[in-house]
């Protein structure tokens, strides 16, 4: 998936990486895709719950060796 | 009606593991757009101090009090497993290890994310301690009614 933004967040935990994510996603345009690198298994139920709140979508969770890549796009509000 | 998008948190405790647990959850709900009012209340009061040991108005039994439990995020200890400071270092360093935020680095991510700080009077009151006896992220000196006000508008209110 091709973002518009990477953060990333690996070695960081709760809170940080939605916090991060939060700060990065007000550099954004609506429509526009965000993708979080982290490996603290946490946001895979977090950042769906943060998007819900925010009124922002997760598109997708990809996980590798490890590695969580989670896209988010910033939704129109 | 309470607003869902807001959250308070009475920090009554001086404890470190409880204040980052306040901070955590102030952070995030502020990170989630939420608005976000702490309330700091008797040994909660201590997390926003700037900890000097100026004798101010206190009497000589406040002044006692202040030196035997001194204030400033940075000498808050555990609750548990303190042991004489050697505990809370410890725990220190698995957190800097682990590149979690520090007490006092939670308070200045809290206060750019526009969380709003609140100092209970009487606690102060009882204490000896005044305004300028706290750090500048203190937004208002208040009381009961003021945290009151705040939690029957809020759809998540916390004490710590």
């Amino acid at each position: 998936m091709q973002a518009d933004k990477i953060i990333d967040c690996v070695g960081l935990y709760c809170p940080m990486p939605i916090v991060k994510t939060a700060q990065a996603i007000k550099d954004l345009s609506p429509g526009q895709v965000l993708e979080v690198l982290a490996d603290d298994v946490g946001i895979k139920s977090d950042m769906p719950a943060w998007a819900k709140k925010t009124g922002n979508e997760v598109l997708g969770i990809e996980e590798a060796s490890g590695e969580i890549k989670v896209y988010v796009r910033k939704g129109a509000a | 009606m309470a607003d869902q998008e807001s959250m308070t948190i009475i920090v009554f405790s001086g404890d470190l593991d409880k204040g980052l647990a306040a901070f955590n959850l102030a952070n995030t709900g502020a990170s989630m757009g939420m608005k976000v009012d702490m309330f700091f209340t008797f040994w909660g009061l201590s997390v926003i101090e700037r900890g000097g040991l100026e004798r101010g108005s206190k009497s000589p039994m406040q002044y006692m009090m202040g030196l035997m439990n001194r204030g400033g995020a940075e000498r808050r200890k555990l609750s548990k497993m303190n042991m004489g400071g050697m505990g809370t270092r410890t725990m220190k360093g698995l957190m800097q290890r682990y590149r979690m935020p520090s007490l006092s680095e939670s308070i200045a991510l809290a206060k750019e994310q526009g969380v709003r700080f609140i100092a209970c009077t009487t606690s102060m009151a009882i204490m000896g301690l005044e305004e300028k006896d706290f750090i500048d992220a203190v937004d208002e000196f208040a009381g009961a009614a003021t945290y009151l006000g705040l939690a029957t508008e809020a759809g998540v209110n916390l004490f710590i």
